[in-house]
């Protein structure tokens, strides 16, 4: 049988859907015969691979860089997981969102630092002007909210997917699950 | 009990036949026999306005949606309370509700107690499709007890309908339209300066969301009690 090429991608969140994606402990095993991890935080690839059939994107859409990455995982991808809250709603990110970009940068780099007052701007991504969820730039096909979603909820969401069923995430999970 | 002058009338619900007295809404006698309709500014023990549109039902030949909160049957009446149509509608409803404020679950002292949350589970609502606002709102602490976080509002009304039907107070109440709406408290005054308000917190016990809390809860921490309600309405009335 055909390994599933999965691959999974931290932009603008806090790694704890990667770390309930870990918790699912030693179905991991299980997982790995029938999937080829081919890019991820977990793992070493560099650039992000043709043909996947599944990728799980936690976090929101916070940069230009951001912007950059999903539009290729969008073309390189089968199937786009929206992984938790912060892609599915910006969630914690976007709670800079009400007060502007430029606002928010002064308030933090400028206002709140005696010493050396200035907005870091080299060899840093550009700040969008709001963080949001991915399905406001590209198309998402499942949608998997919680903060972060339950081991359990991604073990069974990603087997229903692995045999190619779409899984109803309503019973499972729901913002900030 | 029956008055002498209470006539009963009989319709359809889903394709089945009920009956129901002078004073049921259709949300009553739903509600009576196990039928689901998704509510969010009702609430048992204060008057129905039929603000938030969830329990939108079907008059059969008329087309009409109308608030099942707010509405009473009438004799020969066929109500549907589920179609594709309907539940469209609800959808969206709930998703507008979500993009019109900032309502971030994750870090709401309400998570796992709010009803928003839970009515969205229900329906399948798992993200949101229209652009998201995020407004700027001030947060008011100023009460010694309560705070009130707009960001969580979705302008139900229930706070201002047990402030003025039940305790009778009516510090609270609303200002602006559509849009722009706002809970505000006496003539838009800090809580915590509110010469009306007494300070018993029946507001924040009927709020659905996390937009009226106790101090000092932290995330999830904001379960919402409300044993009393049935009870004071009930004095109020003059029942027994």
């Amino acid at each position: 049988m055909k390994k599933i090429r999965l691959a999974t991608i931290w932009l603008d969140g806090c790694s704890g859907c990667h770390m309930s994606f870990l918790d699912i402990d030693e179905r991991l095993i299980e997982l790995s015969d029938r999937v080829e991890l081919v890019f991820s935080p977990l793992v070493d690839a560099k650039e992000f691979p043709e043909d996947v059939d599944i990728t799980l994107v936690e976090g929101a859409l916070g940069t230009e860089e951001d912007l950059h990455k999903i539009r290729k995982i969008r073309e390189r991808t089968k199937l786009l997981v929206a992984f938790g809250d912060c892609a599915v709603t910006a969630n914690i990110p976007s709670m800079r969102n009400p007060f502007g970009r430029d606002e928010m940068l002064k308030s933090l780099y400028v206002e709140t630092d005696a010493l050396n007052p200035q907005v870091p701007a080299q060899s840093l991504p550009e700040l969008l002007p709001r963080a949001l969820p991915l399905h406001h730039y590209v198309h998402v096909d499942v949608f998997l909210p919680g903060c972060p979603p339950s081991a359990n909820t991604i073990y069974q969401v990603l087997t229903e997917l692995i045999e190619g069923r779409i899984p109803d995430v309503n019973t499972l999970t729901r913002f900030g699950a | 009990m029956m008055t002498p002058t209470a006539t009963v009338k009989t319709f359809t619900i889903d394709g089945k036949p009920y009956s129901a007295t002078e004073d049921e809404t259709i949300l009553d006698v739903a509600r009576e026999n196990g039928i689901d309709i998704p509510t969010l500014c009702h609430l048992e023990g204060i008057l129905p306005t039929g603000q938030c549109r969830l329990c939108m039902v079907e008059i059969q030949g008329s087309g009409r949606l109308v608030p099942a909160c707010a509405t009473k049957p009438e004799e020969g009446m066929e109500i549907v309370t589920d179609n594709p149509r309907l539940r469209n509608y609800r959808k969206m409803i709930v998703e507008l509700l979500f993009s019109e404020r900032n309502h971030i679950c994750a870090v709401c002292v309400s998570n796992g107690h709010c009803e928003l949350q839970s009515v969205a589970q229900k329906l399948g609502v798992n993200h949101v499709r229209f652009a998201y606002l995020h407004p700027r709102f001030m947060l008011d602490g100023s009460h010694p007890k309560y705070e009130v976080d707009h960001n969580r509002c979705i302008l139900c009304g229930r706070c201002v309908r047990v402030c003025e039907e039940i305790e009778g107070a009516h510090t609270r109440d609303l200002r602006n339209r559509g849009i722009r709406t706002m809970v505000i408290t006496d003539f838009d005054t800090p809580w915590g300066e509110s010469p009306t308000c007494t300070g018993c917190g029946k507001c924040v016990h009927v709020c659905p969301t996390g937009a009226l809390a106790e101090k000092g809860k932290s995330v999830a921490e904001m379960a919402k009690r409300r044993h009393f309600l049935p009870y004071l309405a009930l004095r109020r009335r003059g029942g027994k």
